[in-house]
């Protein structure tokens, strides 16, 4: 087993599965000779030929329909948007026809498309490298979004993503890439979609997160520890379809919820936990349940100390859960 | 006819059981609706509990002197006209002298914990949902469990807790441990069991008597007790009661003793030493609002600290009055429980036993009490001469915690300030 970054346990994936399963093709915006602007794909052009690692025109909404085409024909197709921040173009593709196919077809087609993209901010990325974008995605019936938190995690929810008969959007967080780390088994294996996990035990409170997040809420938990606050961390791991049952098993243990993402607060996946929470689980709850996002600004903002005001850092995550463990 | 079950009502949000001192009707009696049926004693105040139907009497299911829980079944009454044999258990209705309870002030009468009252006002009565249900799983009361949430707010884990206590001490009495002490904390020394031999009267406890035993040991277990004593020269104030007293008398009619000029003085004291008029909160400290002072009274059914409650509000007159109420009351067993509850200081008058030193033991939560001894002449010094002077000790128990000897010491200078500077034409209205 290896210790691999992120990206590289992405990266490794790709490459598994490109050899695992023949009908995969990857493509977008300088993924092939390039190895993408993250470095995510490199060398799979080289490994797999130009017939399965392409080059996409810069057309996220060409890329996206040709890749539903050709999932609907009978490819695997791993497209690649090079910044969620672009996706917007091809939101058309991906909400009015992948999504719909199967049920609009009565089952006939499906369309069996992974869109990988990197999202979130910290990196200096400012208003067109910066954004998250799995809300809008997370409201689609027909969808599923995938966030991974774990070098782990990252790779057989991938190999999952791919092997699924639906689209689903793979969200990478672009800080995410080099700053985790992890054990990462040679091995390809599947993790379900749609199941959470339970990444810290606690008993005075849950902070419920996704992506990134995981790693800065265990921060904050490892020093909440020390001050004899007991933090568990769910990872939700997919934040459409949500894990049900996994959220309200530690709301109802803990009987206080903190959720936390980097997308902005107003109608962020956050609101739909706490809904799910406050209707299933309101007599187990001894607190309000609290949310830690972005504010609601139009982008994040360029300027460091700004950029920094607007991200949710593991010291904020640590003063909020520290606030909810006192109410 | 149809049968109404009677159950022993619930005399205030913290009493847990009640003992029926007395049946007031028997088998075969018809009652009506409102017309005592019975009386309960709980910890704190005897309650005659009117009938909540009217009928006649078909069974009396507990005994005089058993004690049982809230809401067991006491009594049935034969309904007439009933369509149908009714399983539905009727409370009585609150009697006069427990309608207070319906107060707020009424989570607050076991005054159990000193946390008890630190929550602020808008935190108490506010439960969670978690809070909620859990008390009701456990058949805890929220209200008699200290909070260790922001603002005082009880927490879902208070409530585990006090569950988890409760049934580590069982079901000892009604008036439990603080819930919120850990194990730590409240580490309680079983006594040393009574040597009993022949002939020797083995008494059982009264509710009563249970309830300052364990309101006693509590106190000194857990309240670090410091003592401080002032002589004070009340020559102007004998001088004065005795010149006013028969006037008084006969205006009023009561009579003026010292107690009231005692009470005003220490009033004076706890606002110029706030920190006096406060409680101990673990993490905190609580500085009182309002002035309510406990006066200690002698009873045959033991000690009961009723409470003069906005003593700062009330002048000598007042005063007198108030505390001459509460004492008849007090000795009729006529108390309510709203007389027993929110003291925030307590004056003892141990001068009317005849001690001139006495340590007094804290009621727990406040932070002092003082006693008033004997009044006795004395030579003392007086400028540069020797005279014979009405002297007084005043003698003050802490709390530690709350308050150093600089305060505490304070606190007995004014209040031997004011005494003093009371005489023969000093006004008491």
């Amino acid at each position: 087993m290896a210790v691999l970054s992120y990206l590289e346990a992405i990266r490794e994936t790709l490459r598994q599965e490109l050899a695992h399963d023949s009908r995969i093709i990857i493509y977008g915006e300088d993924v092939g000779v390039r190895g993408g602007v993250f470095r995510v794909t490199e060398g799979l052009q080289k490994e797999f030929g130009e017939d399965r690692v392409i080059d996409s025109p810069l057309a996220e909404a060409a890329i996206v329909g040709t890749a539903i085409g050709a999932a609907i024909n009978g490819l695997r197709p791993v497209p690649e948007i090079q910044f969620a921040d672009f996706i917007f173009p091809a939101i058309n593709q991906i909400v009015q026809e992948a999504a719909r196919i199967r049920y609009r077809s009565n089952g006939t087609f499906g369309v069996p498309m992974v869109i990988r993209a990197p999202f979130g901010g910290g990196v200096h990325g400012a208003l067109y490298h910066s954004q998250s974008v799995e809300a809008f995605f997370a409201h689609v019936p027909g969808l599923k979004v995938v966030v991974p938190g774990t070098p782990y995690d990252a790779k057989g929810l991938l190999a999952s993503a791919i092997e699924d008969e639906d689209p689903v959007l793979y969200f990478e967080h672009k800080a995410a890439y080099r700053s985790l780390k992890g054990e990462v088994p040679d091995d390809r294996y599947l993790i379900p979609i749609g199941q959470a996990d339970l990444k810290r035990q606690g008993k005075h409170l849950s902070i419920i997160t996704y992506g990134l997040m995981v790693s800065y809420a265990l921060k904050a938990a490892e020093e909440l520890e020390k001050d004899g606050v007991s933090v568990e961390v769910l990872d939700l791991r997919t934040v459409r379809p949500l894990d049900v049952s996994a959220i309200l098993q530690t709301a109802k243990k803990t009987g206080k919820v903190l959720i936390v993402h980097e997308d902005n607060l107003t109608g962020g996946v956050g609101g739909e936990i706490s809904a799910l929470i406050s209707e299933h689980a309101l007599f187990y709850l001894d607190a309000p349940i609290m949310r830690l996002a972005g504010p609601d600004v139009p982008a994040m903002p360029y300027s460091p100390p700004l950029e920094h005001a607007f991200m949710v850092t593991p010291e904020k995550i640590r003063d909020k859960a520290r606030e909810l463990a006192k109410f | 006819m149809a049968t109404e079950v009677v159950t022993m009502p619930q005399l205030g949000e913290s009493v847990t059981e009640g003992t029926i001192n007395e049946w007031l009707k028997k088998v075969g009696d018809t009652v009506d609706k409102y017309e005592s049926l019975l009386e309960v004693a709980t910890d704190k105040v005897n309650a005659e509990v009117p009938a909540p139907v009217g009928g006649t009497i078909k069974k009396l299911l507990v005994d005089p002197g058993a004690t049982v829980p809230i809401g067991t079944p006491i009594c049935e009454i034969e309904v007439p006209g009933g369509v149908e044999e009714s399983s539905a258990s009727h409370s009585p209705l609150p009697t006069s002298q427990s309608a207070p309870l319906a107060t707020e002030d009424h989570d607050r009468i076991e005054a159990p914990a000193p946390k008890v009252d630190a929550a602020s006002a808008g935190e108490r009565g506010r439960y969670s949902p978690a809070v909620r249900r859990l008390a009701e799983e456990h058949g805890i009361n929220p209200g008699q469990v200290s909070g260790t949430g922001a603002g005082g707010r009880v927490t879902r884990d208070d409530i585990l807790r006090a569950s988890e206590s409760e049934t580590m001490i069982g079901a000892v009495s009604t008036s439990k441990a603080p819930a919120s002490q850990s194990a730590g904390a409240s580490l309680v020394v079983e006594s040393i069991p009574a040597v009993i031999d022949e002939g020797d009267n083995v008494r059982p406890l009264s509710s009563v008597r249970k309830v300052i035993a364990e309101r006693m040991v509590r106190s000194k277990q857990t309240v670090p007790h410091a003592w401080l004593m002032v002589e004070v020269d009340v020559t102007g104030l004998t001088e004065l009661r005795n010149h006013m007293k028969r006037d008084f008398k006969e205006r009023e009619g009561l009579s003026l003793t010292y107690l009231p000029f005692m009470m005003r003085a220490v009033v004076e004291g706890l606002r110029t030493v706030p920190e006096m008029n406060a409680q101990w909160n673990q993490d905190s400290i609580v500085l009182k609002k309002r002035i309510n002072i406990g006066m200690a009274a002698a009873t045959d059914r033991g000690l009961v600290v009723p409470v003069v409650k906005d003593a700062d509000q009330k002048n000598v007159v007042g005063l007198a009055k108030a505390t001459q109420d509460l004492v008849q009351r007090a000795r009729s067993g006529r108390l309510t429980l709203d007389d027993l509850s929110g003291g925030t200081f307590t004056v003892d008058n141990t001068g009317a036993v005849g001690t001139v030193l006495t340590y007094p033991v804290i009621n727990a939560p406040e932070a002092g009490i003082v006693t008033f001894e004997s009044i006795v002449k004395r030579p003392a010094v007086v400028g540069n001469m020797i005279g014979i002077r009405e002297m007084v000790n005043l003698c003050l128990s802490f709390d530690h915690r709350v308050v150093d000897g600089a305060e505490a010491g304070r606190f007995l200078q004014v209040i031997k300030k004011h005494l003093e500077a009371i005489g023969p034409d000093t006004s008491i209205y």
